[in-house]
């Protein structure tokens, strides 16, 4: 028995766990935690090649398979609209016949300064109406602002990405009930819209908890590539995604304050 | 010629392509994107466009990232 399959932008997806590629010791580890994860999409930052010391020629798409992932490219490092469009294209340009799937969409991320990473949400709407209108399908990382998520989904994103938690903190969901809030604004007459966890992951029930919430997916990087073992770390991300997924779909019970009997009453033999 | 590659001053030939300023720095074209003085280059292009002196130009690549 397997979790519904989701939607987003041109992509249907099996696996609902989204990671990314950044911060691991090898390339070939990295290659070996997206194999654990079951994750088919990973995400990519854009950067300046290194034109001297190329770090032995190795690139990064060399140890990422193009028929088993997608890849999203993101707009990591931009602080304004400017910046994000700029390097969207590039990272459409990138993709562009490449061989792999991905040119479509990006993950639009426009920060507010270099302390907090959290999302600049003027900056975010300004440069998401752009790549809306440039034809990308855009999945947008924002912070957890039920209002700010709606005027996203008005302006045409392909999905709302609202962090747990600043990048990398390992803080997991800080404000369940924000998520729950958007959840249910967002979906209201279109329960498909997705709505992802995007970054404040610490561990696997960070995951779990995200999904039974009811998000659609959950994106994170830091918490597997930073773990002591990354590649165990990996699974254990992945069996989350799907345990809390089931989970959400399965409907748990309601919580009581008092205790309700498992066993029968009737037939006790000291009655 | 004097171009800015990715912030570095580079001397190269005069009428030097796109195409020859990867073969400089040995990077495949399917690796990389490139933007001229702010416009993306198409990469069926870099054979026939021609630098000249005083052009900005960013070479860029996918790295790691979340």
């Amino acid at each position: 028995m397997t979790s519904t399959p989701l939607k987003i932008g041109p992509y249907e997806l099996q696996s609902r766990l989204i990671v990314g590629t950044g911060k691991y010791s090898s390339l070939e580890l990295m290659q070996q935690c997206h194999h654990e994860s079951g994750a088919q999409v990973v995400t990519v930052a854009v950067r300046r090649e290194r034109l001297l010391d190329k770090n032995s020629g190795r690139n990064i798409l060399d140890f990422i398979d193009p028929q088993k992932y997608i890849l999203l490219p993101n707009t990591a490092g931009c602080f304004n609209a400017e910046e994000v469009v700029r390097v969207a294209k590039l990272g459409r340009e990138m993709l562009t016949g490449s061989g792999y799937r991905g040119a479509d969409w990006v993950k639009l991320e426009c920060l507010g300064d270099t302390k907090t990473l959290l999302p600049e949400p003027v900056g975010t709407l300004e440069a998401l109406k752009i790549l809306v209108k440039d034809g990308f399908q855009v999945l947008v990382y924002c912070s957890d602002d039920v209002m700010l998520c709606k005027r996203i989904k008005e302006a045409g994103a392909a999905a709302v990405m609202p962090a747990g938690s600043p990048i990398g903190s390992g803080l997991g969901v800080l404000n369940p009930n924000a998520i729950r809030i958007i959840l249910e604004q967002v979906k209201e007459n279109d329960p498909s819209y997705p709505v992802i966890v995007d970054a404040g992951v610490g561990t696997a029930s960070d995951v779990a908890a995200a999904m039974e919430l009811g998000v659609d997916g959950v994106l994170l990087n830091t918490a597997v590539a930073g773990a002591t073992e990354p590649a165990k770390m990996a699974r254990a991300m992945m069996l989350a995604t799907e345990s809390g997924r089931l989970a959400y779909e399965a409907g748990r019970i309601p919580r009581k304050l008092y205790a309700t009997a498992s066993s029968p009453w009737e037939g006790r033999i000291n009655a | 010629m004097e171009l800015s590659v990715n912030g570095e001053k580079l001397q190269l030939p005069d009428g030097a392509t796109i195409q020859a300023l990867l073969d400089h720095y040995k990077l495949q074209s399917v690796r990389v994107a490139v933007e001229l003085n702010r416009d993306i280059v198409a990469k069926k292009a870099y054979l026939n466009t021609s630098l000249k002196s005083g052009d900005t130009v960013e070479i860029v690549t996918f790295v790691g990232g979340g």
